[in-house]
């Protein structure tokens, strides 16, 4: 799966994240993750984000993530969006979103 | 005459050194002119009452924070004393807020030394829990402020109390002008110990001014200045009034808490600190409190609207106020005469001849974390920077006959119950129960409230259960990495040291 | 016996409430992804939910999804992901008739199938929004096994009846029809949602007639409605010495291979012995009345 748009999922406000998509030239994963919880929490979000990106087998794009303290089933549902809109996917395999 | 006088006060040995009449107004020369007697004490400017005050270089300032976030005296006065020169002064605010950022570039200056207060947030509290200071913050409670006083640690040579108004002789009180504060709690402490007195007011009303919070007699300067505060930001933040319905639910359940742990009798007392959940729970009483035809004989602390409603309701006795939390208080203390002002000394003060706070059944009381041997944090935050203030947490937990802590589980992925809190304020013996929305935890040892609480079918859990919890939802926490130097230290109500706060790793 | 009074109404989405709603212990969470979620947040408020009900702390709690209807492009990828997700109960919106039921069932069985749930472990409820609806409450209650319950929504109601939300007398033939429906049907009966949070007389008045009437709980929109409904739904304490005494009765009889049941010489027949276990799970649920 590539990011061939840009794309935005999620908000601001506390308990969500905020997740933007953007295409690369090549065949590149980019992750960029800020967060409120960072000194806690930093790690563990980025085997979320890195767990999710691999389960839909993203291959090309930037994905930065600006974090207002959300859970981790949050976490997965606003990259799983954001990558979906910016790669233009619109027949899902629900089994590979769990 | 005089010669004579003189001469007998020279030859007989008891009198020697004693000195003679010479007229009336020779060391009161004021009283020989009818408008110096009256004003004397009201300067032109800041500076001048600056200047006659004596301050010096290495002295200790002090002001009140009942304005809270609308304060408005505070930043200004430091800013004259730097733009006059001052250096290296020991700043002591009852407490300081978000609104005290500018004082970081007066701290950086040179013009603050150092600092105790009973907390510190925002930018303020950011800069120094990263070293911004070279002398540690003196955390104390506002008891433990009154105590730190008494035993001549903290002395304070000049006070800088901003009040809404006062007549030509320095009667003051937060009731009357414009910009009402209500009770004067803090301020009133530090008129009665400061070396030098200065008033600064927004308007000179007609003397004498009643009731007099801070009296004449107290007063050495009078300066009158556009505005000291902005009342109407007293109850933002900390104190401000909830619709949120998961601290509401929180707030429920304390009042349950109250109804069903043992104090809940005609006549009890009790205390809601500041904090969404702890102000709300008022409101879940007055039926609890119709229902079983109980009376509370006081109310204690902080008063919010939620407890003047209650009292105008006929349900509280008396009001005793040391900070009014909002408008509708600072407007009962005007008019009711059972809504009475304490100084913090006859409020908290362990070391004063009686604190109200020895004679509360209940209170309630917030949390940014508490540990599994019930210790509360009300300082830093899990990310170990200070953003709160210690209040009269550990003061009313130390002497209430059961302390409430309410408090939600997670905040956002932050959980509130955690192994170890990151600083004790107050003891875990002090605590009894926890409240938070996910259930309530009794203290082990207080088996006899778990017991009761229980009975009455509230969800009751072991601590150990709601930290599990937390720990299933959030995930656990990596540890907060901290450098050598000590940035904060936490003295407790009695002066002695309980916990140091040291600088962040950035 | 499963008690239904409250059903939490959640915007799909909003990641806070999904994170923290389950605090407030309603007898029922439905998360929405049809009126409270725009156009533009259909696909991320799905994957919320999806993910949402996944979580283990809505696993003691009964979830129900109102999914978009199925004339809609949205309607059967919301399917997909709440099936999967192991959502308790799906809540059809704006159901004229049992047509609507049985398309929505066909869908529901081969999901199960493809995604090896249970087949039949989802259950279903309807909503009724509309004057066939209502026309139809019965056959619409009656259409499927896997019915739990029909809930009737007053705002499209209304504005197909040409009227408008008032003193409850525009919703009355709705609330009857529908709770006849159910009652024949052996399902529940959910009333409309008062949408004033800050007006606790009103809400508070509208539960009173609604219980009179036998509706098993109302739809809620803020979780500080929960408590007055679940308080006002709560039995006195007479009742549950009552309904105490009537089970100690029946369980009596039955030790004693007695075919009635008498209390204080008065014969006690099987409907009162089963209100009587209604009334003390209220109490077991939230105490009494206060």
């Amino acid at each position: 799966m590539k990011i061939i748009k840009e794309a935005l999922a999620g908000t601001l406000e506390s308990s969500d994240l905020l997740v933007k998509v953007t295409p690369l030239p090549e065949d590149r994963v980019d992750v960029v993750i800020q967060s409120e919880v960072m000194h806690q929490f930093g790690e563990q979000i980025r085997q979320v984000v890195l767990a999710t990106l691999q389960q839909l087998g993203l291959i090309s794009g930037q994905v930065v993530i600006e974090d207002k303290g959300a859970l981790d089933c949050a976490i997965r549902a606003r990259v799983q969006a954001a990558i979906l809109r910016g790669a233009a996917v619109d027949q899902l395999d629900w089994s590979k979103l769990s | 005459m005089n010669q004579q006088l003189q001469a007998t006060l020279a030859s007989e040995p008891g009198l020697k050194g004693l000195e003679p009449f010479s007229h009336f107004a020779q060391h009161n020369p004021y009283l020989k002119d009818p408008a110096e007697k009256a004003s004397r004490k009201v300067v032109a400017s800041l500076e001048e009452a600056i200047r006659r005050a004596g301050l010096t270089n290495g002295m200790t300032i002090s002001f009140h924070h009942a304005f809270r976030e609308g304060d408005k005296t505070i930043n200004n006065v430091v800013q004259v004393l730097a733009d006059m020169g001052f250096r290296n002064l020991t700043l002591a605010s009852s407490s300081l807020l978000n609104c005290n950022a500018p004082l970081i570039e007066h701290i950086k200056n040179g013009v603050i030394g150092k600092i105790y207060t009973s907390g510190m947030r925002g930018k303020l509290a950011e800069a120094i829990s990263n070293g911004l200071m070279e002398h540690p913050v003196q955390i104390h409670s506002h008891g433990g402020r009154v105590k730190l006083i008494q035993s001549g640690e903290l002395k304070i040579d000049v006070a800088f109390l901003g009040v809404s108004a006062c007549d030509e002789f320095g009667n003051a009180n937060g009731v009357s002008g414009k910009s009402r504060c209500g009770a004067l709690g803090y301020a009133k402490v530090d008129a009665h110990f400061a070396r030098k007195v200065v008033l600064l007011t927004e308007e000179l009303v007609e003397f004498p001014n009643t009731p007099a919070s801070i009296s004449q007699d107290q007063v050495d300067y009078i300066v009158k200045v556009d505005q000291v505060g902005d009342p109407s930001k007293i109850s933002v933040g900390a104190a401000r009034v909830t619709s949120n319905p998961r601290e509401l639910l929180i707030a429920r359940y304390a009042a349950d808490v109250i109804e069903h742990g043992g104090y809940f009798r005609d006549g009890f007392s009790l205390q809601t600190g500041s904090g969404a959940s702890s102000t709300a729970a008022t409101r879940f009483l007055e039926q609890r409190m119709r229902r079983k035809n109980i009376k509370a004989s006081f109310a204690l602390g902080g008063i919010t609207g939620g407890i003047v409603d209650l009292f105008r309701k006929g349900l509280i006795g008396t009001l005793v106020d040391t900070q009014s939390f909002d408008a509708d208080a600072a407007e009962s203390l005007r008019e009711s005469p059972r809504h009475i002002e304490i100084s913090t000394n006859e409020y908290a003060n362990p070391g004063s001849k009686a604190a109200y706070c020895d004679r509360v059944d209940v209170v309630i009381l917030s949390a940014l974390e508490i540990d599994l041997d019930f210790n509360v944090n009300v300082i830093t935050g899990s990310d170990g920077v200070m953003r709160g203030a210690s209040g009269g947490h550990c003061d009313v937990a130390a002497a209430a006959n059961l302390s409430i802590i309410v408090a939600p589980l997670i905040r956002s992925r932050i959980p509130t119950v955690v192994k170890h809190v990151t600083t004790v304020v107050t003891p875990g013996e002090c605590v009894g129960v926890l409240v938070t929305d996910h259930g309530i935890a009794v203290n082990p040892r207080r088996p006899e409230v778990a017991e009761r609480l229980k009975a009455a079918g509230l969800p009751v859990f072991s601590i150990e259960e709601l930290y599990a919890r937390c720990q299933a939802i959030t995930g656990e926490p990596a540890p907060i990495e901290f450098l050598d130097k000590i940035v904060g230290v936490i003295r407790y109500r009695d002066g002695s040291v309980i916990d140091v706060v040291r600088q962040v790793k950035p | 016996m499963k008690l239904r009074r409250s059903m939490l109404f959640l915007p799909g989405a909003n990641a806070a409430m999904l994170s923290t709603a389950f605090v407030f212990k309603p007898d029922s969470i439905m998360f929405d992804l049809e009126d409270a979620v725009s156009l533009r947040e259909k696909d991320a408020a799905r994957l919320l939910v999806f993910h949402a009900l996944q979580n283990p702390v809505y696993r003691d709690i009964e979830t129900v999804v109102r999914i978009n209807p199925l004339n809609t492009p949205f309607g059967l990828a919301d399917l997909e992901a709440v099936v999967r997700a192991g959502v308790d109960i799906v809540r059809l919106p704006k159901t004229d008739s049992a047509a609507d039921v049985h398309e929505l069932e066909a869908e529901v069985e081969r999901i199960e199938k493809a995604c090896g749930r249970e087949v039949g472990s989802t259950k279903l409820m309807a909503a009724i929004e509309s004057a066939s609806g209502v026309v139809n409450a019965l056959s619409i209650a009656t259409s499927s096994q896997r019915m739990i319950g029909i809930a009737l929504a007053g705002f499209d109601y209304v504005m197909d009846m040409q009227t408008e939300r008032g003193d409850g007398t525009e919703l009355f033939y709705a609330r009857c029809a529908v709770l006849h429906a159910a009652r024949v049907a052996g399902i529940d009966a959910f009333d409309v949602v008062y949408s004033d949070v800050n007006d606790e007389e009103g809400f508070l008045k509208e539960v009173e007639l609604i219980k009179k009437l036998g509706f098993n709980g109302k739809s809620l929109i803020n979780p500080r409605q929960i408590e007055l409904l679940h308080n006002a739904y709560a039995p006195t304490e007479e009742d549950v010495d009552y309904a105490h005494r009537v089970v100690a009765a029946a369980e009596k009889a039955e030790r004693e291979g007695l075919g009635v049941v008498a209390l204080n010489g008065k014969m006690i027949d099987a409907p009162i012995v089963n209100h009587a276990k209604r009334v003390l799970q209220k109490a077991q649920a939230s105490g009494v009345r206060k």
